[in-house]
């Protein structure tokens, strides 16, 4: 039961990443179309700043939460992952300095260049946590130890490319629908017009995925034996429909939120259907990491349990709190951050 | 070179390197807090603009701890997959905990400080610079908790192949991890009372700012003799705890090979790890070591001879460090209680100055040494008696690490120097007329 219930949470805490970090790794990637001059830049930077340290530390919490209750999926993938993870660390590294550094100095080139890294930083994760996740819903070769039977290309394999590119482009409409919301004036627009481009794109992209993973993965299974769990892909396109209709309507505060749901859907799509794997063997399924035979034990589970019920909605009560105070909408004078 | 060692270099490049600036946020966050509260207390506008300035600064440096953070949790997965496997179920659970509970904590109300000037009344922007004091520093006893219990592993039992926790709040609250905070946090609070006392100086003896610095220097001064006093105290009691849960560390960092009573401290010394014994060995202090170590000057310390070849931390690395973090901290000590003497008027004290200039990375080291004592004194083992480094590490393959450390080590590099160049910079800009 509390393998179950810690399945869940594990889902959770991914889907809130995705969810939150999204929106900024996908605006992020777009800041060199979007943005037309320096102000513009910094109007971007601006609508990010005050989060994304925040955002990603619900990346932290998935690993953490990940090594505490399922310490041997924890192990197995993070080792059997070993370089995309270090080019994601190096990512999100080079990423997290260059938002904090770039306005230290009043210099073109020295803004220009952290520019082009944080472009980087931003769509590299976005691409390999998508070809990772993909690759797990596929099942990873890993023996009996947990040790892969491969190396980085293993992971870039269609189905995994297909699920990056189902990543990049579900966070740079998410990204896109957050620029439109908080930038005002020509920069806002320009980003809606990008949400509306980038929209079919992503309908393209996510139809394949979802009719692709009928053959690359199980993870349809689970929806027969239990059909109640159809709510999360179908609330995935439901969402991605409403996302539509309000980029159309320029009501970007629900088209966000409804991205958000497009993108929690889609995270639960595939965690529903992983259930009971957390990284599943494709050599063999007795080699695979599941929430029982990976799990901690039963006290670990429920101290983290409790710790996880009282803190993450406190979390979120004052996450929620700082959204809000720094909601207003950025024009081309709203001071700059230094 | 193999995958062990490619990785055991690695996470020491990666934590020696996240040490550089993680004590800078531990201490200055609460100085800055401090700082920032006389201002809401006295409406004194020249704490608000220091809150300002060390404020500034404090973020360049915060900004490089925690992106290196995220490093070492995930090092735990990628290079060390036997030994998370192996202590997951204690040992992830206070990982965890240090993210929900602290690093939130910290990362969100970091942003509200750092953009809330003018969106937050004095009182409540004060409030988040605390939150982000007390958040550090309640993260730094999650993580110490986690190292100390590798130290001296308390509250579990091996059972279905692993260790598995039996009483956690033993491995919260143990002796071990109380101390190596309070000496881990303390020595952080020095080296943050150095850098504003060393940056104070500089600007002093050139005659800058005088009351903004004269009052930095004061607070500093009064904040680092505070620190240094609590980390030579807990040092001693670090010592102590040591010399009982780890006998293997307490014999490597003293060089001390035959099992004695009475054992004498030897103010000369010189190791000779090949030939088992020392090299140099003069002017000893009768019974110093028995004393330091067990409160009893003719008590019994067991020799490195008393334990097998292949169960003793590499001697001559350990030892050193030792002296040098020792010999650091009496300095420090020394220069704390100069700087405290003259908190009132430092400026008419320009040798006072300039020494506290040098002797600024005198924390630096005194903390690095440390840390290279506590992890290598450890060796061979990764858990103290439960595991070694050598059954720890992943199957990986050699060229995906050393890529990786390559990797490290050039981006470290270079955001490094970056982030030092930037503090400089700024330090010496002083802070800016409004």
């Amino acid at each position: 039961m509390l393998e179950t219930i810690w399945f869940i949470l594990w889902g959770v805490l991914w889907a809130a990443y995705f969810m939150l970090d999204g929106f900024d790794l996908g605006l992020g990637t777009l800041l060199p179309f979007l943005a037309k001059d320096e102000t513009e830049r910094r109007m971007l930077y601006t609508s990010m700043g005050p989060f994304w340290n925040g955002n990603e530390v619900w990346l932290l919490t998935a690993g953490g939460a990940t090594f505490a209750a399922f310490p041997a999926a924890y192990a197995t993938m993070f080792s059997a992952m070993y370089t995309p993870l270090m080019l994601l660390l190096f990512a999100i590294i080079i990423r997290g300095i260059a938002f904090e550094y770039r306005g230290k100095i009043d210099d073109a080139s020295w803004r220009a260049r952290w520019d082009a890294l944080f472009v980087v930083g931003s769509a590299l994760p976005m691409l390999l946590l998508g070809v990772a996740f993909a690759n797990i819903f596929a099942g990873v070769p890993i023996d009996a130890d947990g040790v892969l039977q491969g190396n980085l290309l293993t992971f870039l394999n269609p189905y995994g490319l297909l699920g990056g590119l189902l990543f990049v482009m579900l966070f740079l409409v998410h990204g896109a629908i957050w620029g439109a919301w908080r930038a005002a004036g020509e920069l806002g627009s320009r980003a809606g017009r990008a949400a509306a481009k980038l929209w079919p794109v992503l309908l393209v992209v996510a139809v394949v995925f979802l009719g692709a993973s009928w053959f690359a993965t199980p993870l349809y299974k689970n929806y027969f034996t239990m059909p109640l769990l159809w709510v999360f892909p179908l609330s995935a396109v439901a969402g991605l429909v409403l996302t539509r209709v309000f980029i159309a309507q320029a009501a970007w505060g629900k088209a966000w939120a409804f991205s958000a749901l497009t993108i929690v859907g889609a995270t639960f799509f595939g965690v529903a259907g992983l259930f009971p794997n957390i990284f599943p063997s494709s050599l063999d399924p007795a080699f695979s990491k599941t929430a029982f035979n990976s799990a901690s034990t039963a006290p670990t589970l429920g101290i983290m349990l409790a710790v996880a019920l009282v803190m993450v909605p406190v979390v979120i009560a004052y996450q929620t709190w700082v959204y809000r105070l720094f909601s207003g909408k950025i024009t081309r004078e709203s001071p700059s951050y230094e | 070179m193999d995958v062990l060692m490619l990785s055991r270099l690695q996470f020491a490049v990666a934590t020696l390197f996240h040490f550089l600036f993680v004590p800078l946020t531990l201490g200055l966050s609460v100085l800055v807090a401090i700082m920032e509260t006389i201002y809401v207390r006295t409406g004194d506008e020249e704490y608000r603009r220091m809150a300002k300035f060390w404020g500034k600064l404090f973020l360049i440096n915060f900004a490089i701890g925690v992106v290196t953070g995220i490093t070492l949790e995930f090092q735990f997965g990628t290079n060390w997959s036997r030994y998370s496997t192996y202590v997951g179920d204690v040992f992830g659970a206070l990982l965890a905990i240090e993210a929900t509970v602290t690093f939130f904590l910290e990362s969100t109300f970091i942003a509200v400080w750092a953009f809330g000037w003018k969106k937050l009344s004095p009182k409540a922007h004060a409030v988040a610079i605390w939150l982000v004091a007390i958040a550090s520093n309640l993260s730094a006893y999650w993580i110490l908790t986690a190292n100390a219990w590798m130290q001296h592993p308390v509250g579990y039992t091996i059972r279905n192949g692993r260790a598995e926790v039996t009483d956690f709040l033993a491995v919260i609250t143990q002796g071990f991890a109380v101390v190596t905070f309070v000496h881990t946090v303390s020595g952080a609070y020095v080296l943050a009372g150095f850098f504003v006392l060393a940056i104070s100086a500089w600007h002093l003896l050139r005659n800058q700012s005088t009351s903004f610095f004269s009052k930095s220097f004061r607070l500093a001064a009064n904040f680092a003799l505070a620190g240094a006093l609590v980390v030579m105290g807990l040092g001693h009691l670090s010592g102590s705890e040591v010399a009982s849960a780890q006998p293997a560390k307490l014999a490597a960092m003293e060089s001390h090979w035959e099992t004695s009573s009475n054992v004498p401290m030897y103010l000369l010394q010189w190791p000779d790890a090949q030939g088992e014994r020392n090299a140099v060995q003069a002017i000893p202090i009768p019974g110093l070591l028995s004393l330091l170590a067990f409160h009893d000057s003719g008590a019994t310390v067991r020799g490195l001879k008393d334990f097998p070849g292949a169960e003793r931390p590499p001697v001559f690395l350990s030892w050193l460090s030792f002296k040098i973090m020792v010999g650091a901290g009496t300095l420090i000590l020394l220069v704390s209680l100069l700087a405290w003497l003259k908190r009132g008027n430092p400026i008419a004290s320009p040798g006072v100055l300039r020494a506290i200039i040098l002797a600024l990375p005198l924390p630096w080291i005194a903390i690095e040494f440390g840390w290279v004592l506590a992890e290598v004194g450890r060796q061979p083992w990764i858990v103290y008696g439960v595991m070694k480094t050598a059954d720890a590490v992943s199957r990986l393959a050699t060229v995906q690490v050393a890529t990786s450390l390559a990797g490290f080590v050039t981006v470290y590099g270079i955001l490094g120097f970056i982030a030092i160049s930037l503090i400089v910079r700024f330090a010496r800009k002083g802070p800016v007329a409004e």
